[in-house]
């Protein structure tokens, strides 16, 4: 069968997003529990390092998804069910953006400012106010466990179309070896 | 009368060299100090300090200085930091409750800028310092502002785990405000 699929540009950005995201994730969850060490003070930078990559790949992402029609769904898609898909992008996208923005945002209420890898220093979005700071985790929390979430939701429809309607849907997002169907 | 007069008039022109500068405002000064945590600084201060200086402008190289500085009124910028700070790997302000400089020595840099050594002990472990800071008279207060270059390491401050430099520098610079009003020391 052959199908429309996503540009090699795009598959590249969802799939890399897709691993830093489950990462992070289980970094979040694992970090957040630890007494403080320099093992913890690691992680959080890395977290936080990985959040701010995810966040500038979503950029390019979005970029690109605007100047490159993604292909349609299988027409043997319901109408519902395509709005669904398409409602769910649109949630998954802004997510994507919120998720790593609350975590920069309530590092810098707690003050402490993020340096990407170590060397480059972003800018403070606003100032250091511990109880904003408080709340801010909690969003950053509860945002990150509606995106997981959601990301669940995702991962099942694909594999429902891919493996039980045998539609193609996952196909759309993964390479292949026949250069024929390849866009770049 | 005028038995009275020779001291005050001795103490006058004592004053009119060294000012003993004994009442540091504490709601005008500031000790504060940046660590950096992976590269990320992070801010804290001392809430509790005392300090007792004599300087004259004119006369800097007869300056001296005592502060002291209750280690427990430390904010490292986090509740867990100030948890941690506190502990016996940090301060162990319970054996060391206090941070000590005590300095008999002040160059002229020129431009209102001189350099104080001396001698600072943090958790029984003295090491010599140099300290610049810059003064100005504001009416009759002195302003004493400048920035300490401490190594925390030097002084056991942050052992075991924590001696990793790589995640949390070496050096912790310690600025510090002092304004101050001319008098003895008030005693409490």
């Amino acid at each position: 069968m052959t199908v429309l699929r996503y540009t090699r540009t795009a598959m590249l950005l969802h799939w890399l997003i897709a691993v830093l995201i489950l990462g992070l994730f289980g970094l979040g969850i694992y970090m957040a529990g630890l007494p403080l060490s320099p093992q913890k003070l690691k992680l959080y930078s890395y977290h936080k390092w990985a959040g701010l990559t995810v966040l500038s790949l979503a950029l390019l992402r979005v970029l690109w998804r605007i100047t490159h029609k993604p292909p349609p769904l299988p027409a043997s898609q319901p109408q519902w069910q395509q709005l669904a898909a398409h409602a769910g992008h649109g949630l998954l996208y802004v997510l994507i953006f919120a998720a790593p923005f609350s975590g920069w945002l309530m590092s810098s209420a707690l003050g402490f400012p993020v340096v990407w890898f170590g060397v480059l220093p972003l800018p403070d979005l606003i100032d250091k106010n511990k109880e904003l700071g408080e709340v801010l985790k909690l969003v950053h929390r509860y945002l990150n466990y509606s995106f997981l979430a959601v990301v669940i939701g995702h991962a099942l429809a694909a594999i429902k179309h891919q493996w039980l309607d045998k539609d193609g849907t996952l196909s759309r997002m993964l390479p292949t070896l026949n250069p024929e169907e390849n866009r770049s | 009368m005028k038995r009275l007069l020779l001291p005050v008039l001795l103490f006058a022109a004592f004053n009119a060299h060294a000012v003993e500068y004994g009442n540091v405002l504490a709601d005008k000064s500031q000790l504060t100090f940046t660590s950096k945590q992976m590269g990320v600084p992070v801010d804290g201060k001392f809430g509790r300090f005392l300090a007792i200086l004599h300087f004259d402008p004119a006369k800097p190289e007869a300056g001296t200085a005592q502060i002291e500085v209750d280690l427990a009124s430390v904010d490292a910028g986090s509740k867990d930091a100030n948890d941690e700070v506190l502990g016996k790997g940090w301060f162990n302000v319970k054996e060391f409750p206090k941070a000590k400089f005590v300095s008999n020595s002040v160059k002229a840099l020129g431009n209102n800028r001189f350099e104080a050594k001396g001698q600072m002990t943090i958790k029984g472990k003295t090491r010599d310092m140099t300290v610049p800071f810059a003064y100005k008279a504001d009416g009759a207060n002195g302003v004493f502002e400048g920035t300490l270059p401490l190594q925390r390491t030097q002084f056991g401050i942050g052992e075991g785990a924590w001696a990793d430099t790589s995640v949390v520098a070496d050096e912790v610079p310690i600025k510090f405000r002092l304004v101050a009003s001319p008098g003895a020391v008030a005693k409490k």
